[in-house]
């Protein structure tokens, strides 16, 4: 569990260019270590998506990856690092190494071809020394793996359901058994019900299967129950991190804080909650200093100067978490 | 200035009505149904009865699909009605548009899920404010009186101070501040009743509460009765005082929010809040949710017979698959009803409950046919 396979060091992303560029992304250490699922919670304009596409080198133009370092630990052989692979390593390392399960996945799906097309292609790109029927032995296999019958093979996307599509798109992620799963929102287009089969089949299958998760989303109170560690970002940066349970139990960071009491809860005492106050920071007018500082219900004077570092606090669980916050002064910085 | 400034009529009186709502969508007839008489229709929604008063929030609950939003729009008046009956302070209404329609949108008006698309993006906040004043009436009759006017209602849904806002178009504000517009036009009619469609389900989780707060404020300020149509169980029970649970167009529990979210009846509304991210429970320890359908709700052209929850059901029982279960007390607390044979004690004592859950065929057993189930409406 504590040997890493990516570590993402000071990593920058900027869109567009020069004086124009907003960032982001910026100076993001984060370690995902083999066989875990790391959460990545933040509001709408945080960062995290772009993150996701930074790592994995997916970003579109105007995103550039302005610096930084992606070290991707594989099974067998030496680290590298992602952003200095060449096209052709690329096109290797991408789907067999990390996979991404898309936000809106439901709708990344080709409409115009069968599930069973769209399955093997990955093969036929990947494997293509492998027969056409030991492909569709395979995606047969898969589908069976995220609990779809292997009669609906030759079904077009629409005829499938949401959640249905949402299966076979996990399942296409996992079709070359990656090291990384990178998921971006998988489940919020979904109900609740679908959304626990699908999170609790995922589980499974990371048990059977042992890949690393990155799950990223805004709901927090879903993270806290299937993560292992949760990251937190505002503004590009992040903010705070620490183990679920501890992160859920005693936060550090006002902003998660004010994260975790925006959710109401379906159990125990009815509270009075107040949410944050303000509202999101605009990236290209980020406030000085902190950039949570405008909505802060603690905010002080450095605050509005200085830019808090990521680093260990000098509390007692301090080593197995870190934060960026003024309240909580840093013994030891990472990265 | 026309808006009444405080509640003077009496709490908890019925605004609106619903009396066996029914909404049923033609589907398309394709060329090779031309000869035959059947009319297929989605039966999106089926024997709604709902209550809105005033001062209390009522939580419509459901999955996407379940015909909640299908309910606001009906007793918007947006679409025309099946069957059944919607009353206006025990009157009945039928409004096809014109007059009759602004009239009835004075009273009752409906805030949208999507603030980005409910505002027109050519216009700015005074243009949509002040439209909504004139149109109903409470625009004044001077231009200092209309100013008044549009930066009370900028006031009331905290959006101060009022001239920083009133000039800007929507694109200019954060999605917050837009559902805030949006309520405050609802507001300039001055309506008795908001019916608020997913309010806060496209803004960013930070910001929900404090719309959810401005509601509630609202409603205890003017005295509203608020229709909140949701599918987040856990922040129906924050904000609402009475929750309706919806499953596949028909009601199946309702209550105080309190006792439909802490001691479910309906076993949908069990797996609903089984199936609630829940931060207190660790995914390891993790019950799995019942449910024996792949998490997928029937089909609506066709819906099944009985009970329409039956085929997921664990606990289904063979006369779940014929009759449709009609409201029964449940008992906990005075008004917790639920729409499920196993709160009818002659069903559950003749057929053990989950016995049609494992494919046993209905005739097998015969049904009671000494219950008479003590029905509530």
């Amino acid at each position: 569990m504590n040997e890493p396979v990516l570590e993402i060091k000071n990593l920058n992303v900027d869109y567009g260019l020069g004086d124009q560029a907003v960032h982001a992304v910026r100076d993001v250490n984060l370690t995902l270590h083999r066989g875990e699922v790391l959460g990545l919670a933040g509001e709408s304009g945080s960062g995290k998506s772009t993150l996701a596409y930074g790592l994995t080198r997916l970003l579109a133009p105007p995103g550039v990856v302005s610096g930084g370092e992606v070290i991707y630990h594989p099974e067998q052989g030496e680290p590298y690092d992602v952003l200095g692979l060449t096209d052709r390593q690329l096109q290797a390392f991408r789907w067999a190494e990390t996979a991404i399960v898309f936000q809106g996945a439901m709708n990344s799906l080709n409409p115009v071809h069968k599930i069973s097309t769209q399955l093997t292609d990955v093969l036929a790109a990947h494997e293509p020394q492998m027969s056409s029927h030991s492909r569709n032995a395979r995606a047969r296999e898969m589908l069976k793996l995220v609990g779809i019958s292997a009669d609906r093979m030759d079904a077009y996307p629409h005829q499938l359901s949401g959640g249905m599509r949402q299966r076979v798109m996990i399942g296409m992620a996992l079709i070359l058994q990656p090291q990384v799963v990178i998921m971006d929102e998988p489940t919020t287009a979904l109900d609740v019900v679908m959304q626990r089969q699908i999170l609790g089949q995922l589980i499974e299958l990371r048990e059977r299967l042992g890949f690393s998760v990155i799950f990223i989303t805004h709901d927090l109170s879903l993270l806290v129950e299937f993560s292992n560690r949760i990251a937190i970002m505002y503004g590009g940066r992040i903010v705070e991190e620490a183990q679920a349970a501890t992160l859920y139990k005693d936060s550090l960071h006002p902003y998660s804080n004010g994260l975790l009491s925006s959710f109401p809860a379906l159990r125990g005492p009815r509270r009075e909650l107040a949410g944050i106050p303000g509202s999101p920071p605009d990236l290209k007018g980020m406030p000085s200093g902190c950039s949570f500082h405008p909505r802060c219900p603690k905010a002080f004077d450095p605050c509005a100067d200085n830019i808090p570092v990521l680093g260990r606090p000098d509390t007692p669980d301090g080593a197995t978490r870190t934060v960026a916050c003024w309240l909580h002064p840093v013994q030891q910085t990472v990265g | 200035m026309t808006l009444s400034p405080e509640a003077e009529a009496p709490a908890n009186e019925v605004v609106l009505e619903a009396i066996g709502l029914t909404k049923h969508f033609p589907v398309r007839r394709k060329l090779r149904d031309l000869f035959n008489r059947t009319h297929d229709a989605v039966h999106a929604v089926d024997d709604v009865h709902l209550t809105l008063r005033r001062g209390r929030v009522t939580a419509l609950v459901g999955e996407s699909g379940s015909g909640k939003s299908t309910v606001a729009r009906l007793l918007a008046q947006l679409y025309p009605r099946t069957a059944g009956d919607i009353k206006l302070h025990g009157e009945s209404t039928r409004v096809k548009g014109g007059r009759q329609f602004r009239q009835y949108a004075a009273r009752v008006q409906m805030i949208f899920q999507d603030p980005f698309a409910s505002l027109n993006p050519v216009h700015t906040i005074r243009y949509h404010l002040t439209r909504s004043l004139k149109i109903h009436g409470n625009a004044g009759s001077s231009a200092a009186e209309l100013e008044a006017a549009l930066s009370n209602l900028l006031t009331r849904v905290s959006l101060t101070p009022p001239e920083r806002y009133l000039d800007k178009f929507p694109h200019e504000l954060s999605g917050g501040q837009r559902q805030r517009v949006a309520i405050a036009r609802a507001l300039g009619a001055d309506p008795e009743a908001l019916l608020a469609d997913e309010p806060v389900s496209m803004l960013d989780v930070s910001i929900r509460l404090g719309v959810l707060n401005l509601l509630r404020d609202l409603k205890e300020r003017l005295n509203l009765a608020i229709l909140y149509i949701t599918h987040d169980i856990a922040s129906a029970r924050y904000f609402a005082d009475d929750t309706m649970v919806m499953y596949a167009g028909r009601m199946v529990e309702g209550g105080d929010s309190e006792s439909v979210t802490q001691s479910p009846a309906h076993p949908y509304t069990r797996l609903l809040i089984d199936s609630a991210p829940d931060p207190d429970r660790i995914a390891a320890m993790l019950a799995d949710a019942e449910d024996r359908g792949n998490g997928e709700p029937p089909s609506l052209i066709n819906p099944p017979g009985g009970c329409r929850f039956h085929p997921r059901c664990p606990m289904a029982m063979p006369r779940c698959t014929t009759d449709l279960p009609v409201r029964l007390e449940i008992g906990d607390q005075p008004g917790h009803w639920a729409a499920c044979w196993l709160y009818d004690e002659a069903t559950v004592a003749a057929q053990p409950p989950g016995s049609a859950a494992t494919g046993q065929s209905p005739e097998a057993v015969t049904v009671a046919a000494d219950a008479h189930p003590e029905e509530v409406r």
